[in-house]
């Protein structure tokens, strides 16, 4: 596998910041769910700077789609956010990782607990199980600040309901108006109570997707695991320091 | 080189001979783990090296405090590009467990609690490259980074030093481990940039 030079075939705002990227990638035949590629920079004078980014597109689609989250002090997300314009070329190089995918083969219900702009694979893995028409019982729980800092805004309802998928949205700061569930952080009691909400009523087993900043992933798996889920079924990919 | 990218400059203007190809330098401590952080007290921690006749050599945690610990000062680099610097550890060198231990195989497979493995060459191991590391900045090492010990094998990419470490099995050939099975590569050398399976 080698860097591909792929076009910016779309951009689209997803919340004051951040954006979603389509990409025209060379020779690309698709992803697994959860996948990520790399996104490479180069200045004019060579100097390279490449970042990972998870796709939120459907295995089988035709253009790679990352959202990119601006870092305040990042070296590549505020060009990607800010500086990218349809027309434009990247450098790409995947799709990448074996581990956090899902596969339209894998019959055993799903959860998805994705916080903030960890959202993305899951949306991935959500389209696909659309696509796939996948009989899997499939439930999202999507904690998130505030109404604005929804990604796929337009999108999520449709797109749990392609997947004949629950979801449940935590708003940890701010909820839309007329909002009658609660709102603030995605605590233990929280994890455990949608879990249990959540849980075939076989007692089968359940594969568990999380994605988000290290502190929510943490403690996300560990409110699961305590709750009786086998570590080996909490699949995980964790952003930011601790 | 790959194409320019219009108006785009970075960050970082000069070579620093520390930072492999493809990194960054960066002052957090980025968490990856493939799944949940396992919850292992002292008291229940053991590690162990099974050679290639199966002989077991255990420690546990009070007998590993006895052995002799180093401080160690290193450069880290993840395979996901981040790299920190100055990291300062404190730990067993492997060249003081393998003393201990009768093996002529030349590959070793890391077993971590909760099940994940990595595998490393032999001699990457030895002749101080390589410690079972239990202190990070002076402080215990936290769960999330691999606590209460993880394998630190600073010259290749850190998903080879294990966290959660629990033992090293002895093999005549180089098997893959978890990560390494997952797409990433075999070795994994930062400076030849050896991130996944395909890379040379």
């Amino acid at each position: 596998m080698k860097w591909a030079v792929a076009d910016v075939v779309g951009v689209r705002e997803e919340t004051p910041t951040a954006r979603t990227l389509m990409l025209r990638i060379p020779g690309w035949t698709g992803a697994l769910a959860g996948q990520h590629i790399d996104i490479r920079l180069t200045a004019p004078d060579g100097y390279q700077a490449a970042r990972s980014y998870s796709l939120s597109s459907a295995a089988g689609a035709e253009f790679a789609a990352v959202s990119v989250e601006l870092m305040p002090d990042g070296e590549v997300s505020p060009y990607l956010v800010r500086g990218v314009n349809v027309g434009d070329q990247l450098e790409v190089l995947g799709p990448l990782g074996g581990w956090f995918v899902w596969k339209p083969s894998q019959p055993e219900p799903i959860r998805l607990i994705g916080g903030g702009s960890g959202i993305a694979p899951l949306v991935s893995i959500l389209r696909t199980h659309a696509e796939a028409k996948s009989a899997a019982p499939a439930h999202l729980l999507y904690s998130v600040r505030s109404p604005d800092y929804v990604y796929f805004h337009d999108e999520l309802d449709a797109l749990a309901a392609a997947a004949n998928a629950e979801l449940t949205i935590q708003y940890t700061r701010h909820a839309p108006q007329g909002w009658t569930g609660t709102v603030g952080r995605l605590d233990g009691a929280r994890v455990t109570s949608w879990a249990a909400s959540t849980s075939p009523a076989d007692g089968g087993a359940v594969s568990t997707y999380i994605c988000g900043p290290t502190r929510f992933v943490e403690l996300a798996a560990d409110t699961l695991v305590a709750s009786g889920a086998d570590p080996m079924s909490v699949k995980t990919e964790r952003f930011g320091g601790a | 080189m790959g194409i320019v990218t219009p108006g785009f400059f970075g960050k970082r203007r000069e070579a620093d001979p520390h930072l492999p190809p493809g990194q960054y330098e960066t002052k957090d401590f980025p968490v990856l783990s493939a799944g949940p952080t396992p919850n292992i007290h002292e008291g229940e921690w053991e590690f162990s090296i099974t050679n290639e006749s199966g002989d077991v050599k255990r420690w546990s945690w009070d007998e590993f405090m006895d052995l002799p610990i180093e401080n160690i000062d290193t450069d880290i680099h993840c395979v996901t590009r981040w790299s920190k610097f100055d990291t300062k550890w404190r730990g067993v060198s492997l060249d003081t467990l393998f003393a201990e231990v009768e093996t002529d195989a030349p590959f070793t497979m890391a077993h971590s609690y909760g099940g994940y493995t990595t595998n490393v060459p032999l001699e990457d191991l030895l002749e101080g490259k390589a410690w079972v590391a239990f202190e990070f900045d002076g402080e215990p090492l936290d769960p999330e980074h691999g606590g209460p010990a993880r394998l630190l094998v600073p010259h290749l990419y850190f998903w080879k030093s294990a966290k959660w470490v629990t033992g090293l099995t002895m093999h005549e050939t180089d098997e893959l481990g978890f990560w390494e099975v997952n797409g990433y590569h075999a070795y994994g050398d930062p400076w030849k940039e050896q991130r996944y399976y395909y890379d040379s």
